[in-house]
């Protein structure tokens, strides 16, 4: 069973007056098949930690160790983590001009998988998986990311992931910019893979509207570049009425 | 592309639409057009034509002190029923599509040994393409070549330059009415050549011009692209792929002078560069005048930047002196592959080279297909995979 160990992760970046250190010793353990929610007020950090355990050369790790299945993360380059089974589904994705979706994904499924997908069910894999998110056939023929809508940025995020089948799936801010429709397609989407049991889930967010749809097992409240308090689902009911305030007014900057 | 927020250091992406009584087209440049070298001044590099040209690199082309002193092998392959000549300065057919716009043209004009004439005759179709193979073996050459396509007739031409050494040329071609001529320049030149061309397409009424210049090599190339219309209803395309790498000036000035009415032009040009002082330049000029009513014209250039310290100019520049038109526009943008694009794909386990290539091939194909002639197609994608293979 695929795990990710997280253990005392130390990142900082560059500022305009030296080196800001935003994570300050995370822990964290996800296993295959678990939902983790981290929620934390703006600039607590929780987009850090998604990117840099992805590898955003942006961010420097000054200390900590990450491990998949006791393999190094942070030793490996950003497609290594991609094909050692660690998927991060972005905020804001990337435009890629030139490159169009279906190039792209497959591209990419061809990299993850080692081998080529066979052409034959490969077209209907991605077939299906569009309509279930709702996306339009016409989609896989613009290029990456080029003038989507918000909504539809993520879908084409979410797309990959249900293609890619990562071990571990992060997904900074899905939720972000979506209304209560497109909301629920792509949260139908991320059940579908969790309902695999395949993958373990670290789901970070702003808000607690997301966990309608998908439920977590665990819930981490971030606050200033660590995880302040841990628990179950009901500690997002309780963020739900209480706010962050508590956790910020320990000297997290807004 | 990722638009005008993502201009690199140093580029500029200029552009104009004049409307007006006299064409700053022509006042722009520092003498008129003429065949005699001795009508230009020779350049001090301040000059609008010669602003973004490193003149110390011509190797003399500019200033008169190139001596034709070199050799250039070429190799023509003419499908049936075309004629190739030799012939005397005085042939009438020299000439006929345009007149040199700089002095480096005018040098080749005035220093030419022989022309080469090839003519296509009336109402005949090629099947197989007219090549014209130039291989230089060092030192400095003049040329001159007419294409001489008369009515009716259909024909794919390709000039294809490699090898090393000075070249000023100019290409004439004459596109009969109704006829309809592909024409291709690949300047796949060793990295020391130096290379300046100017090519003058007269087209025809009811005819269609299509040309692909393609650029590859030379330490400097400086090609003047340039279409007339001799009647109306008359159409071109001119489209164009460089791959600038460190240290290379390539520089392609284009110029459409709508003159007849209900004529189109379609302008694509497409550059990537990658290293240390690679310098491409885009000069895009379309003039409409009183008489071109119903024109259709639309320039583009983009530019692909995939490392740090190339640069790129591109100033299109538009005018017009009639309302009547169907319509006028272009477009300039120059991006760049980002570190934000590689972390994107690099996520989705796609290996960094990869990522370069997915990008630069696919901001290339659409204009690649558009060519039509097979073999320079294949040629020039194997061509920009191992540019990739090359300095990045």
């Amino acid at each position: 069973m695929a795990t990710l160990e997280i253990h005392d992760l130390h990142v900082s970046v560059e500022a305009e007056n030296g080196a800001r250190e935003i994570l300050k010793g995370v822990d964290l353990t996800v296993k295959q098949g678990e939902t983790h929610a981290i929620m934390g007020p703006n600039g607590s950090g929780k987009s850090t930690l998604a990117y840099s355990l992805a590898g955003h050369p942006k961010y420097t790790i000054t200390g900590g160790t990450v491990t998949l299945d006791g393999e190094d993360v942070l030793e490996m380059s950003v497609d290594e983590r991609a094909r050692a089974g660690v998927f991060l589904a972005m905020q804001y994705p990337v435009e890629v001009p030139g490159v169009s979706v279906s190039n792209f994904l497959r591209t990419s499924a061809t990299a993850i998988r080692g081998e080529a997908p066979k052409l034959r069910t490969w077209v209907k894999e991605v077939k299906s998986a569009m309509e279930q998110l709702q996306m339009d056939p016409a989609f896989a023929e613009r290029n990456v990311n080029e003038g989507f809508s918000g909504g539809e940025k993520k879908r084409h995020e979410i797309l990959q992931l249900e293609l890619l089948k990562p071990k571990i799936a992060i997904l900074d801010e899905t939720d972000s910019g979506l209304d209560v429709d497109a909301l629920r397609i792509v949260s139908e989407g991320v059940n579908r893979v969790r309902e695999s049991g395949e993958v373990g889930t670290l789901l970070i967010t702003h808000y607690t509207r997301i966990l309608r749809y998908i439920k977590p097992d665990f819930v981490h409240v971030f606050a200033n570049g660590r995880i302040a308090e841990s628990g179950g689902a009901e500690l997002a009911d309780q963020l739900e009425n209480e706010g962050y305030d508590k956790y910020v007014k320990g000297g997290a900057t807004a | 592309m990722a638009e005008a927020q993502n201009i690199p250091a140093g580029s500029t992406t200029a552009g104009a639409i004049a409307v007006a009584a006299e064409s700053t087209v022509a006042t722009r440049m520092s003498a008129p057009p003429s065949f005699d070298v001795a009508d230009f001044p020779v350049p001090h590099g301040r000059e609008e034509e010669w602003r973004f040209t490193p003149l110390a690199r011509l190797k003399g082309l500019h200033d008169g002190t190139a001596v034709a002193d070199g050799t250039m092998k070429a190799q023509i392959d003419a499908p049936e029923g075309v004629s190739v000549e030799s012939v005397e300065r005085g042939d009438e057919r020299i000439g006929k599509a345009g007149t040199p716009v700089d002095r480096v043209a005018a040098q080749a004009f005035s220093s030419f040994a022989k022309a080469t004439v090839i003519t296509v005759p009336k109402e005949t179709v090629l099947a197989e393409p007219i090549r014209v193979a130039l291989h230089g073996e060092g030192g400095t050459t003049f040329g001159h070549t007419v294409f001489d396509v008369k009515p009716f007739a259909e024909a794919i031409i390709v000039i294809d330059h490699t090898g090393d050494g000075v070249r000023a040329a100019n290409v004439d071609i004459l596109v009969g009415d109704g006829a309809k001529v592909t024409f291709v320049s690949v300047q796949d030149w060793d990295d020391t050549a130096v290379h300046t061309s100017q090519h003058n397409a007269l087209i025809g009424r009811d005819a269609s011009f299509k040309s692909v210049v393609v650029t590859f090599g030379g330490d400097l190339v400086r090609l003047h692209p340039r279409v007339t219309y001799a009647g109306p209803g008359g159409e071109s395309e001119m489209l164009g792929l460089y791959f600038t790498d460190a240290g290379q000036h390539q520089e392609h000035r284009l110029l459409v002078t709508h003159d007849a009415p209900h004529c189109k032009s379609n302008v694509v040009y497409k550059g990537a560069l990658q290293g240390q002082d690679a310098h491409a330049v885009w000069i895009g000029d379309v003039l409409i005048e009183k008489s071109a009513e119903g024109t259709d014209t639309y320039e583009m250039n983009r530019n692909l930047v995939l490392t740090d310290g190339a640069r790129v100019d591109s100033v299109p520049n538009l005018e017009i002196e009639t309302g009547e038109i169907v319509g006028a526009g272009h477009a300039s943008a120059t991006g760049r592959f980002d570190d934000e694009q590689l972390f994107y794909l690099q996520a989705r386990g796609i290996p960094a080279d990869e990522a370069r290539r997915l990008v630069v091939r696919g901001f290339f194909a659409e204009l690649v297909q558009q060519i039509g002639v097979d073999d320079i197609e294949e040629r020039l994608i194997s061509k920009i995979e191992a540019e990739l293979q090359g300095s990045v």
